[in-house]
């Protein structure tokens, strides 16, 4: 099985270190860094932290140079999906295209430039340290569903294989529940973070804006609800879970970390992809609007 | 002349202070030590719109001023302890506040029985040092009577003031002018607060400007309910004031960016509270409200 890592930040990493684990596994790794990718030739990709892994995937900044794939695991930051799909279509003329990427509506995205898509949601997290090394902070669980006409059998092939290669991940029918359960979590807690500069726990220890996440997290279930999307479980559970001292108190989340680098934020793809599917099925989210329109502020203000 | 106390000298009350004193005598209340003796030595010099410097007297000690009119002019996040300073004090005195928002009058009114006018300001300037202020916006300062004072108690100051070279118009209810200004700027100054975005053209466009629609059509709604009717548009009001070729940026950016206490309570809080009072609901001025406390708090690490 040949499968090839799109986008090869702290998640793409994860993923690619570890299926390169594998003996049935070739596994590429496709990303704009030329550090990065000229350290992973040179000396492997190392993953140290809730895992010391080191993988050899065959890494490019080249999308040319990709053989045909039987898999494709896009993990770039949901802004980049468009040009990195459009760059690497060609591999995957024969294969499927998973995304583990925040965020809603990169699917939608891949299915323009390629045939066949697998929903996805991915909860380990890490961050880059430096070129070929990758601090992976927190394991956890990755859920792919198929999307549009994609048979399970072919998502159940790709999950087995990550399975196998130490990043546990579940084929399910439908990967809308925890999709939207990040997705809700995320948007209804990063911005916060973004826009206060509080950490995680601080914002839910206020009383005040822990009930505007409430708001936010009550307008995210009802257009889940709207879809028929059944989540995996309360999104609130996962806030109060993150928000103990031993879990994510002091986190910042990465929206804050982007807001103070001053890169772009995937506001886009998780307030007003809430808004956005909102609006397709007739469910007002003011306070979802309200506060991606005050990230894109954010964002419109470093141009001044 | 009546001669006029600045109590706060902060922007506005330098201002204040440096034009009331090219027409009578004005003396300046003030926190700090170095402070009244920088302006005893130097006076208060104007740069910007106007050009001048003019003496006056300062002192920390409100025992050891007098005046026939107290301006209280410091930020809304230091007038309970200046007001608590100003007790026992300027017996006789009428007292005029100027702050953003609403409030001021009965935080200040509860700490002395004197007569009590109502204002607000939209003039801007910066504040160089203790004795330098740069004047920047000649927008008028709105007067009106409030507690144990008449409109032409309020006329006779507004001319004062405008005898100073300074705009100023009296009213014979401030309430809406100065809820027309609280809509505005619990809307327009918690999304400058939050963005890090000048006054501009952002908040009158696109999806900030749809944002900012919504924050003031609560605001109007609250004033509807509380029987007020409004004396300006406080869409227009932004849509204005987004146009100015030199983007402004309100005071609540520049506390944030400078990690100070802001003036959230008396602007947004307010507008919260009489909303609650008339029944009405502000989800969006309540999400700002809270987001502006929040950063508040994030200032503490």
């Amino acid at each position: 099985m040949r499968i090839c890592v799109v986008g090869c930040g702290a998640v793409g990493s994860l993923f690619a270190a570890n299926l390169a684990q594998l003996d049935d596994v070739e596994v590429w790794a496709y990303d704009a860094s030329r550090e990065h990718v000229d350290a992973i030739n040179a000396h492997g990709l190392r993953l140290s932290g809730a895992g010391d892994v080191l993988g050899h995937p065959r890494a490019t900044t080249d999308a040319q140079e990709l053989p045909q794939c039987d898999f494709g695991i896009v993990a770039t930051k949901a802004m980049h999906t468009d040009a990195a799909i459009a760059a690497t279509a060609h591999a995957f003329a024969n294969g499927y295209v998973a995304t583990v990427q925040n965020g809603i509506g990169n699917e939608e995205v891949l299915a323009r430039h390629v045939e066949r898509v697998i929903r996805g949601t991915t909860f380990p997290a890490g961050k880059i340290l430096e070129p070929g090394h990758v601090q992976w902070d927190v394991k956890g669980d990755t859920t792919l569903g198929p999307f549009g006409e994609t048979p399970l059998d072919a998502v159940a092939e790709l999950a087995d294989a990550c399975t196998r290669g130490g990043m546990p991940t579940t084929a399910v029918a439908d990967a809308r529940g925890p999709q939207w359960r990040k997705v809700i979590f995320n948007a209804s807690t990063n911005p916060i973070g973004a826009l206060t500069g509080l950490t995680h726990g601080r914002v839910c220890e206020r009383p005040d804006l822990r009930a505007l996440v409430s708001g936010l997290v009550d307008e995210g279930k009802a257009v889940a609800a709207a879809q028929g999307i059944v989540l995996d479980a309360d999104p609130e559970e996962l806030i109060d879970h993150a928000a103990k001292p031993e879990v994510a108190y002091g986190h910042k989340a990465s929206m804050l970390q982007d807001v103070e680098a001053r890169r772009r934020t995937e506001i886009d793809y998780l307030n007003g992809g809430i808004v956005r599917f909102g609006r397709e099925h007739g469910v007002p989210t003011p306070l979802n609007e309200a506060i991606w329109a005050l990230v894109k502020g954010v964002e419109d203000s470093w141009e001044q | 002349m009546t001669s006029v106390c600045v109590a706060g000298a902060g922007t506005i009350g330098s201002l204040l202070a440096a034009h009331l004193a090219r027409v009578t005598e004005v003396s300046v209340l003030t926190r700090r030590a170095e402070h009244a003796r920088a302006l005893n030595e130097h006076g208060l010099t104007v740069s910007g719109r106007a050009d001048f410097t003019a003496a006056v007297t300062a002192s920390t000690d409100p025992a050891a001023l007098e005046a026939e009119l107290v301006i209280v002019a410091c930020k809304g996040s230091d007038l309970e302890p200046l007001a608590q300073r100003l007790e026992g004090h300027f017996a006789g005195a009428t007292v005029m506040t100027v702050q953003n928002g609403l409030g001021a009058e009965e935080l200040v009114g509860a700490h002395g029985d004197w007569p009590l006018l109502s204002a607000v300001t939209f003039m801007s300037g910066t504040r160089r040092d203790d004795t330098r202020v740069d004047y920047v916006l000649d927008t008028a300062t709105w007067i009106g009577p409030y507690r144990a004072t008449t409109p032409d108690d309020a006329r006779a100051v507004a001319e004062l003031i405008a005898s100073t070279g300074l705009k100023a118009e009296a009213f014979d209810d401030l309430r809406p002018a100065q809820w027309s200004k609280l809509i505005f700027n619990a809307s327009v100054n918690a999304v400058a607060a939050l963005t890090g975005l000048p006054h501009d053209f952002h908040f009158a466009e696109g999806r900030l400007g749809e944002l900012l629609h919504s924050l003031i059509d609560e605001g109007k709604a609250v004033a509807y309910a509380a029987g007020i009717d409004l004396h300006e548009d406080p869409w227009e009001m932004n849509v204005l004031a987004s146009r100015r070729g030199n983007a402004h940026r309100p005071s609540m950016l520049e506390d944030v960016t400078a990690e100070r206490p802001t003036e959230i309570e008396l602007i947004s809080g307010a507008l919260v509270r009489e909303a609650e009072r008339a029944g009405v609901e502000v989800p969006l001025q309540t999400a700002l409200y809270r987001l502006v406390r929040g950063k508040e708090a994030s200032y503490s690490g």
